[in-house]
């Protein structure tokens, strides 16, 4: 009787909540979104190309500009590939300042997910509570590695520099904060009835519907699937860490959400018994002058905190940069599952659903 | 003549001005409020503690460019936000601020008119604040306001209803529509409203919230969702106007929720001579502190919730609050006919 159209909607790339230059083009019935296709390639920077023409060293720089709120864990990344390829021994200490470091990484990380992912939601003072966190991560990195954002905080055998003198204890006095600060953010948004009618039920995705679109990370444990790099395949010092993976029930928004709430407390863990426990010596292994790996392949891949970043080197043997490089990034994978989520759902879940997927563009572009 | 042009005239003044530097102020008290939630300073810069940065605001918006894009209707933009702040700044004609008192050597009254149909008057004319916003989505030409406007016209409809309401609860309890017969009746029944009519104020409260597009119902500017709502492609002046109608619509709802609920400008226990000491403070005085609590209630939940979804609202709305609001209404029919 009446002729209805659908209202074909451009969320992005300037789009207050599809954190940066995402762009969703969605179809919509009503509120309702009938369909989304995801266009990407806006902060394209040719990274993995560019890392072609430059040496092993210089490529650790260009690794901190992919995830750029968790670089710490991209230079851990690379090094430990080369490392791989180039079967160097890394000295135990600092494995275990890389294990501290990534886990700081991860918490910050994480904070910048539940306060941007609280606001898109309308709750807006967890973001700035979990800012007020993140910057004093921020002043550790910079204690470490004089850089804030871009660390450049790792070298291929080991570390640039060794720790400074009393940073563990302002490690572990961080931890002692952070775990009241939990407990503020939980106050807010874990009970509150506006956040579970928001959370519960949006976006389910299933254990093996998960898995077979490729999502990682806290995206896929939300969905049920115990899979963790950091208990399946160890590297650094995690192999000698006590931590437990959470996993959800569901596979909603609410699940991913207390997944990533659990992974602070873990990591909380982590960071205290590698603190603890970091052992003397020396901060780098044996590593030639020149950094010029013998012609081969390899594929090593880490928990970032946004999933599973794996890198794949080829060296041919003969240069001293790598033939390809290729980056496995996570968020670009989990990206893949938004329009599968948000089918079916209405405007308002689709910003909820890229919180709770918590994408980086600089690492989906590249 | 004095009584009938001049002192009228005054006090519309006194009013108009007073109502848009509190509007104004109450942006500043947003902003510094929210900042303490959140463990900052909020403004800081513009005179002592900020306290200026309502005015370099205005200027700011004043000097602005005005753009009106191509394609929207030309009048309709421009109406659209004179029609959302007139009606906010009416309404005020009619709340009492204080009783009769005596000043200069005659009778004035603390307010502007004693309507006999006050409340009618003020639901009525605040529900047309609401086409401003329709209108400008409408009027933009562009997706986001036009979903924008949508939200707004839906979410009016159904929050109006239980507010009215309860409303008429209120009437029943006080048998007159006029605002200062309203406040009246609660200095002769000994009692604020708000303690008869603890459900009828709840629901009021959230109704408001909703009405004002405050957090968490303020999907019509869900700027995560929709890059800013009706108002997205406004700017300068006509962009604050929409901002000053909303808070100057939050005045009113304190006001309105004061007088109806928590005795307009009765001094707490208006009947209990022993307390006579309270009356220190003029009556106005009353009236603006339990409005100001209000306001803050407002910032308050809004530092703290996240919002609502447009589904849930309308569940919220429909489902819940409207049958309370007729139960209450109900209950209090019966009660009132059973005792009196």
């Amino acid at each position: 009787m009446f002729d209805t159209s659908e209202l074909v909607i451009n969320m992005g790339p300037q789009h207050p909540s599809t954190h940066g230059v995402l762009r969703v083009v969605l179809r919509l019935d009503g509120e309702k979104v009938v369909d989304a296709e995801v266009v990407i390639g806006y902060l394209h920077r040719g990274i993995e190309k560019l890392s072609e023409n430059r040496n092993w060293t210089q490529i650790i720089l260009l690794t901190d500009r992919m995830d750029y709120v968790a670089a710490a864990t991209s230079n851990v990344g690379y090094c430990e590939t080369v490392e791989k390829l180039m079967q160097i021994e890394v000295p135990r200490r600092a494995k275990y300042v890389r294990t501290v470091l990534c886990e700081l990484q991860r918490i910050a990380s994480h904070c910048l997910w539940v306060g941007t992912h609280a606001m898109d939601i309308g709750a807006m003072t967890v973001f700035l509570y979990a800012f007020r966190e993140r910057e004093l991560i921020l002043d550790l990195f910079e204690e470490f590695c004089g850089a804030r954002l871009t660390y450049n905080s790792m070298r291929i055998g080991g570390l640039p520099q060794d720790i400074p003198p009393g940073w563990d204890k302002k490690v572990l006095a961080f931890c002692d904060i952070m775990d009241g600060k939990l407990d503020e953010y939980e106050t807010l948004l874990t009970h509150n009835r506006i956040w579970l009618e928001r959370t519960k039920g949006i976006g389910v995705i299933k254990g093996p519907e998960a898995t077979a679109l490729g999502l990682c990370g806290p995206a896929l444990r939300g969905s049920g699937v115990a899979r963790d790099v950091r208990k399946d395949e160890p590297y650094a010092a995690y192999d000698e860490m006590e931590f437990d993976v959470p996993v959800g029930m569901v596979g909603d928004t609410y699940d991913r959400y207390l997944v990533r709430m659990e992974e602070f407390r873990q990591s909380l863990r982590i960071i205290r018994q590698a603190t603890a426990g970091i052992p003397e010596g020396p901060i780098v292994g044996k590593v030639p002058r020149l950094i010029k790996p013998v012609a081969g392949e390899t594929y090593h891949a880490i928990e970032s905190p946004k999933g599973e970043l794996g890198y794949f080197i080829v060296s041919d043997g003969k240069s001293t940069n790598p033939y390809r490089f290729r980056v496995r990034p996570p968020s670009f994978c989990n990206l893949q599952a938004l329009p599968r989520l948000v089918r079916g759902h209405l405007i308002a879940d689709v910003v909820a659903l890229i919180g709770s997927i918590d994408i980086v563009l600089g690492e989906v572009d590249r | 003549m004095i009584d009938q042009f001049v002192i009228p005239v005054v006090k519309i003044l006194v009013v108009l001005n007073a109502t848009l530097i509190g509007v104004s102020y109450m942006t500043l008290l947003e902003r510094k409020v929210i900042a303490w939630a959140q463990s900052r300073l909020g403004p800081m810069r513009v005179g002592p503690q900020g306290v200026l940065q309502p005015i370099a605001d205005a200027v700011k918006l004043i000097l602005k460019e005005d753009i009106t894009p191509r394609k929207a209707d030309r009048w309709v933009f421009t109406a659209a936000p004179v029609i959302s702040m007139v009606p906010a700044l009416i309404v005020y004609a009619v709340i009492p601020f204080g009783p009769v008192v005596h000043m200069f050597g005659r009778d004035i009254s603390l307010y502007i008119a004693d309507v006999n149909v006050g409340l009618l008057y003020i639901v009525s004319v605040a529900s047309v604040g609401v086409y401003g916003i329709i209108l400008a989505g409408y009027a933009s030409n562009s997706k986001f306001p036009l979903l924008a406007s949508l939200r707004a016209s839906a979410q009016l409809i159904s929050y109006e209803v239980s507010v009215t309401l309860t409303l008429v609860s209120v009437i029943l309890m006080s048998g007159t529509l006029s605002m200062v017969g309203i406040v009246n009746a609660q200095y002769n029944s000994r009692l604020w409203f708000g303690f008869v009519q603890p459900l009828a104020f709840v629901i009021f409260f959230i109704g408001s919230l909703a009405e004002t597009n405050r957090a968490p119902f303020d999907l019509p500017e869900a700027e995560q969702e929709l890059t800013g709502g009706f108002h997205t492609e406004y700017s300068g002046m006509r962009f604050a106007l929409f901002f000053l109608a909303e808070y100057a619509n939050m005045i009113v709802v304190s006001s309105v929720a004061t007088t109806l609920f928590f005795g307009g400008w009765l001094r707490p226990f208006p009947n209990v001579a022993a307390l006579h000491f309270l009356d220190v403070l003029p009556s106005w005085t009353w009236f603006l502190l339990k409005s100001f609590v209000f306001l803050y209630i407002f910032i308050w939940v809004r530092a703290t919730l996240p919002r609502y979804r447009y589904d849930q609202l309308m569940r919220l709305g429909w489902k819940v609050l409207i049958p309370l609001a007729i139960v209450n209404l109900v209950v209090t029919g019966i009660v009132k006919v059973m005792l009196l």
